[in-house]
């Protein structure tokens, strides 16, 4: 064990049925980590713990890490899936560097997950698949369990899978498909390890397999006997107590960021009044905002599947056409194909939201795996001078907000606006308070009802002065009627025009129509506790986690750092460039090759210095708290011990 | 008096809006003459384009439908038909390439109480824009899209277009073009399309027999219009628009009526052996072998087969409606599911907010 999960009490004895003697160590956190077969159902087993952790109290946060393919060939290590979970008694903000627990379910997932679990960690495996056929697909020359080459890890061989069949010998189900409950076995004793509830579990099996009672019977039957198994075997003499986390008084659901976003699109239709309509195409990892959003029609939520991911964006704009509130969601190659279109939206001044749930590219790239490199694209992509606002949630959570404050810019300044999410939020869960409906931000917009012109003509591009929106009317209107389009507008009648004069005005207006966005920002909030800080980390997205718990290790070892993360990416905010001249060096971490570092730089003239990764996972925290204090010890010259604790969060 | 039939009409913000304007604007004025229909704008169509014709085919014929103006929306994609929003005095949007009934199916599906149509060309629609047109196609949603064939790319001022016979020689095929040509008609139909037709830009009483059955249609209606390009492919329908060549090579089509055509009736549609339709001369076939024409058929093959009875020079055209059947539309559709879903479970926000798995911490 390492210092980080370092008992917090001393083994106390309790007894086991069987007059087996067992003991119980409270831990602030653990990392587990589950791999399997794509088939073996990892993702489900990770989830069901996550939600029974999140119904114990703990803080959390996961990653699922799963394959393209959605059966690769059985037992091959391109088949692996995993699904890592960090829980703890306080608050945290990553899924966890390394696990102190990896649960593999056959020799591909061993030898794909095995060099991230530090020596002494918890190795559980399901002996019964380690068979040569097994070993041999994968590589292996001789039977790990058995030469030796474990002997670093406190490795306990499980038969997992002849342990279930034995458990459901009388379920009536043939051999396959028995073997099938062996993840609910694994759960089952994990459940019993780390003392979490199973009441959900048995609830959720109930509910999932309704309608075939006898699959339901098995799988809790299975469930229940791993929960016994760890109770009475003499493999585990030791179980596990993680105590709730101090959470701020309120309602808490566990919440992935799919779920949030789609969610935070509902409550925007809801506190607009206005249709919501989703155009969309399938593509990893946005789908299930789609399928999320296709549960709530008593909303008035349209979901429109087209035909390809243009007609997803053409038909959201169609419908903003017609006073809905469009959007389409999308990954980046979806992005690629819709920039033409979104570029008419700019042109249109149509309000519009652009869902990107990034993930690895150039092209189909990773399509599974994290990556914020769509950055560039999403200020720059299109053809012509195309401004939009650009923002990101930090958290799976947070993808709810972001969500609410994309539509209140796309109703308020009628425009396009891009939503920057990533594979890793998508997927990720973690708490979240649910809020109160009333507190949400109130989005009704006004169409425009009157002609605004002196001689009693309705002008489509006259503009409100401060916010340069252009009035909003639908058809259906009386005595509004007008034609927009792709062509430039003439200022104020929006006629086509070709006038050299014309075009300059406005290309302008619509980029002073999105930077003005700026002054209505709130004030950029900096994270420096110590309040002396000479180094500031800048992020943006999914690293707000990771950043946050490396720079939690730098405080924690008696260094200062002030930590920034941005949710406007475009406008930026307008007090941004001076609080970045303040401090001595500006580190910018990011899952690309130093996008934003790039904007900084070009927007405010400031050394941005980029630390980049681009593996398709999140940054580790110790590996980013190491880049921080390398800056921050070349910056004061003084080295400091590292963090005492070893890392906790 | 309307004879076209709008969906169920809106809520919200969107029916206050409709209501204050109608209230400040005066009720909703359904009596229109064709002068209505014209906006300020300068019409900018080469002098002698086939697209004049239609424009003003339109503007007279729309009138009669009984719809307000501002309930119509036009939508068109990129090319020269595409400009004909801006000379149209209703709601309307001149949007990009190939588009434009993607853009109209995300307004109809959403906005059931307007008249929706779309305005296409045969690069448009069928080159950079095929997958939008069968797909809406198939889907069926309620809108009437006119395909203006000039059978040649005019704005980017003449290469071959995706309905250009093969041979072409154009710009950019110096020595002839290698690819053979779509018949719209017959990939409408192979889309499955519940409403086809077919009309000739200089002929206004058959473009409007055809554009009022397309109206009245609920559902997609596909209306492809032979359009004359006088700069680029001159001459392109004149086999059919000639006095005498015309009756020779033309099939009028008329629900009900045996499928005779030519000078004094000579020439007549038959079953052919292999299954498919043939023409014969009239006087060597029994009467009761003439396929009487049925716009209603369900099954497709029979429309199909009516539009491969021309080759791509143009010779035995048919012109009028192919098809037109009764189908739900995709619009109507999607408003039924969601009133089932409002009738099942209530939209209550806080209740799918919180799920169905919460603990709560206490202060």
């Amino acid at each position: 064990m390492t210092a980080t999960n370092t008992p917090v009490t001393a083994p106390a004895a309790t007894s086991a049925p069987g007059g087996l003697v067992k003991s119980v160590v409270e831990l602030d956190r653990v990392v587990i980590r589950l791999a399997g077969d794509s088939g073996d159902g990892m993702q489900l087993t990770g989830n069901r713990f996550t939600s029974e952790t999140a119904s114990f109290g703990n803080d959390l946060s996961t990653l699922p890490n799963f394959p393209a393919e959605i059966r690769a060939p059985t037992g091959t290590l391109p088949g692996v899936s995993s699904f890592q979970l960090h829980f703890a008694d306080h608050d945290i903000m990553t899924p966890g560097d390394a696990p102190d627990v990896l649960v593999a379910m056959n020799p591909a997932a061993l030898k794909s997950n095995l060099s991230d679990l530090p020596g002494g960690g918890l190795l559980i495996v399901d002996a019964d698949e380690f068979t040569p056929r097994n070993l041999a697909k994968v590589g292996y020359a001789t039977n790990p369990l058995e030469d030796g080459s474990l002997e670093g890890w406190q490795t306990v061989a499980v038969p997992l899978t002849s342990m279930t069949l034995d458990a459901l010998a009388d379920s009536g189900l043939g051999k396959k498909e028995a073997e099938r409950s062996k993840n609910m076995f694994t759960l089952g004793l994990l459940s019993w390890m780390y003392h979490r509830p199973t009441e959900g579990t048995i609830r959720f099996l109930e509910r999932t397999f309704r309608r075939k009672p006898q699959v339901a019977a098995a799988n809790i039957a299975a469930f229940r006997a791993g929960y016994n198994y760890g109770e009475t075997t003499e493999a585990f003499a030791v179980s596990y107590e993680v105590k709730p986390a101090p959470m701020a008084p309120g309602r808490y659901r566990n919440i992935s960021g799919n779920q949030a976003l789609a969610l935070g699109l509902v409550a925007a239709g809801q506190r607009s009044g206005l249709p919501l309509f989703l155009g969309a195409y399938p593509i990893t990892p946005a789908s299930d905002i789609l399928h999320e959003l296709s549960r709530h029609k008593s909303f008035g939520v349209r979901t429109f599947q087209a035909e390809d991911e243009i007609a997803g964006v053409a038909s959201a704009i169609g419908a903003s056409f017609g006073g809905a509130l469009g959007v389409t969601t999308t990954s980046g190659p979806g992005i690629s194909l819709k920039s033409e279109a979104i570029g008419l939206a700019v042109m249109t001044e149509l309000p519009l939201l652009v869902i990107d749930v990034q993930r690895g590219g150039p092209s189909t790239g990773l399509p599974t795996k994290t990556e914020q490199s769509d950055l560039l694209q999403a200020m720059f992509g299109r053809n012509g001078e195309a401004p939009l606002p650009v923002i990101a949630p930090r958290s799976p959570g947070d993808c709810f907000d972001a969500a609410l404050e994309a539509a209140r810019i796309a109703l308020t300044y009628r425009t396009p606006v891009m939503l920057l999410s990533d594979g890793y939020l998508a997927n990720g869960a973690e708490p979240w308070a649910i809020p109160d409906v009333e507190s949400l931000p109130d989005l009704r917009v006004e169409f425009a009802t009157e002609p605004n012109g002196e001689d009693g003509e309705f002008l489509p591009y006259l503009r409100d002065p401060e916010t340069l929106a252009r009035p909003w009317a639908i058809p259906g209107t009386a005595g509004m009627q007008h034609r927009i389009g792709g062509l430039e507008k003439a200022d104020k009648t929006g006629n086509i025009s070709y006038d050299p004069a014309n075009h300059d005005l406005m290309t302008r207006l619509r980029q002073a129509k999105v930077d003005g966005i700026a002054a209505t920002l709130p004030p950029t909030e900096v994270e420096d506790p110590d309040g002396d800080a000479r180094v500031a980390v800048i992020g943006w997205g999914s690293t707000y986690g990771p950043i946050g718990a490396a720079c939690r290790r730098i405080r924690r070892s008696g260094r200062s750092v002030a930590q920034l993360h941005l949710r406007h990416l475009n406008p930026m905010p307008a007090d941004l460039g001076d609080i970045l001249r303040g401090y001595d060096r500006v580190i910018c971490p990011e899952m690309n090759l130093g996008q934003l570092a790039l904007l900084l730089r070009a927007k405010y003239l400031v050394d941005v210095q980029s630390h980049t990764q681009v593996r398709g996972l999140p940054f580790r925290a110790a590996e980013l708290a190491a880049v921080i204090q390398d800056v921050i010890d070349s910056t004061s010259g003084a080295p400091l011990a590292a963090d005492p604790t070893g890392g906790a969060e | 008096m309307t004879t076209v039939e709008l969906g169920m009409p809106a809520e919200g913000p969107i029916a206050d809006a409709i209501a204050a304007s109608v209230e400040t604007q005066g009720e909703k004025q359904t009596v229109l003459k064709a002068k209505d229909m014209k906006t300020d704008q300068e019409v900018r169509w080469c002098p002698g384009c086939g697209d004049y014709v239609i424009l003003n085919a339109v503007q007279s014929f729309l009138p009669s439908l009984g719809i307000a103006r501002e309930d119509m929306v036009i939508v068109s994609g990129i090319g020269c038909s595409s400009r004909f929003p801006y000379y149209m005095n209703t709601y309307g949007m001149h949007s990009i390439h190939g588009r434009a009934p993607a853009i109209a199916t995300g307004l109809a599906a959403s906005r059931p109480d307007l008249s929706v149509w779309v305005v296409t060309g045969d690069g448009d629609a069928l080159s950079i824009g095929g997958n939008h047109l069968i797909h809406t196609l198939r889907r069926n949603v309620n809108m009437t899209i006119l395909l203006f064939n000039n059978r040649i790319y005019g704005l980017t001022k003449g290469q071959y277009s995706p309905t250009s016979e093969v041979g072409k020689v154009t710009k950019s095929t110096p020595m002839g073009s290698l690819d053979h040509p779509f018949n719209p008609v017959s990939l409408a139909l192979g889309a499955d399309a519940t409403f086809v037709g077919r009309a000739m830009d200089s002929d206004r009483k058959g473009l409007t027999d055809v554009l009022r059955q397309a109206a009245e249609h609920q559902g997609t209606s596909l209306v492809e219009i032979y359009q004359n390009c006088n700069i680029f492919n001159d001459g392109a329908f004149d086999l059919l628009k000639d006095p005498t060549t015309g009756p020779m090579w033309s099939i009028p089509l008329e629900h009900g009526k045996p499928l005779v055509f030519g000078p004094d009736g000579a020439s007549c549609v038959v079953r052919d052996e292999s299954g498919g339709l043939r023409i014969a001369e009239t006087n060597q076939v029994d009467a009761a072998e003439i396929v009487v024409h049925d716009v209603t058929r369900q099954d497709p093959s029979y429309a199909f087969a009516l539009s491969r009875l021309s080759s791509q020079d143009l010779r035995y055209t048919p012109m009028g409606v192919f098809r037109a059947v009764q189908k739900p539309t995709y619009d109507a559709m999607m408003a039924e599911q969601l009133d089932e879903a409002r009738t099942s479970s209530p939209a209550d926000l806080d209740a799918i907010l919180t799920g169905a798995d919460t603990w709560t911490v206490s202060a």
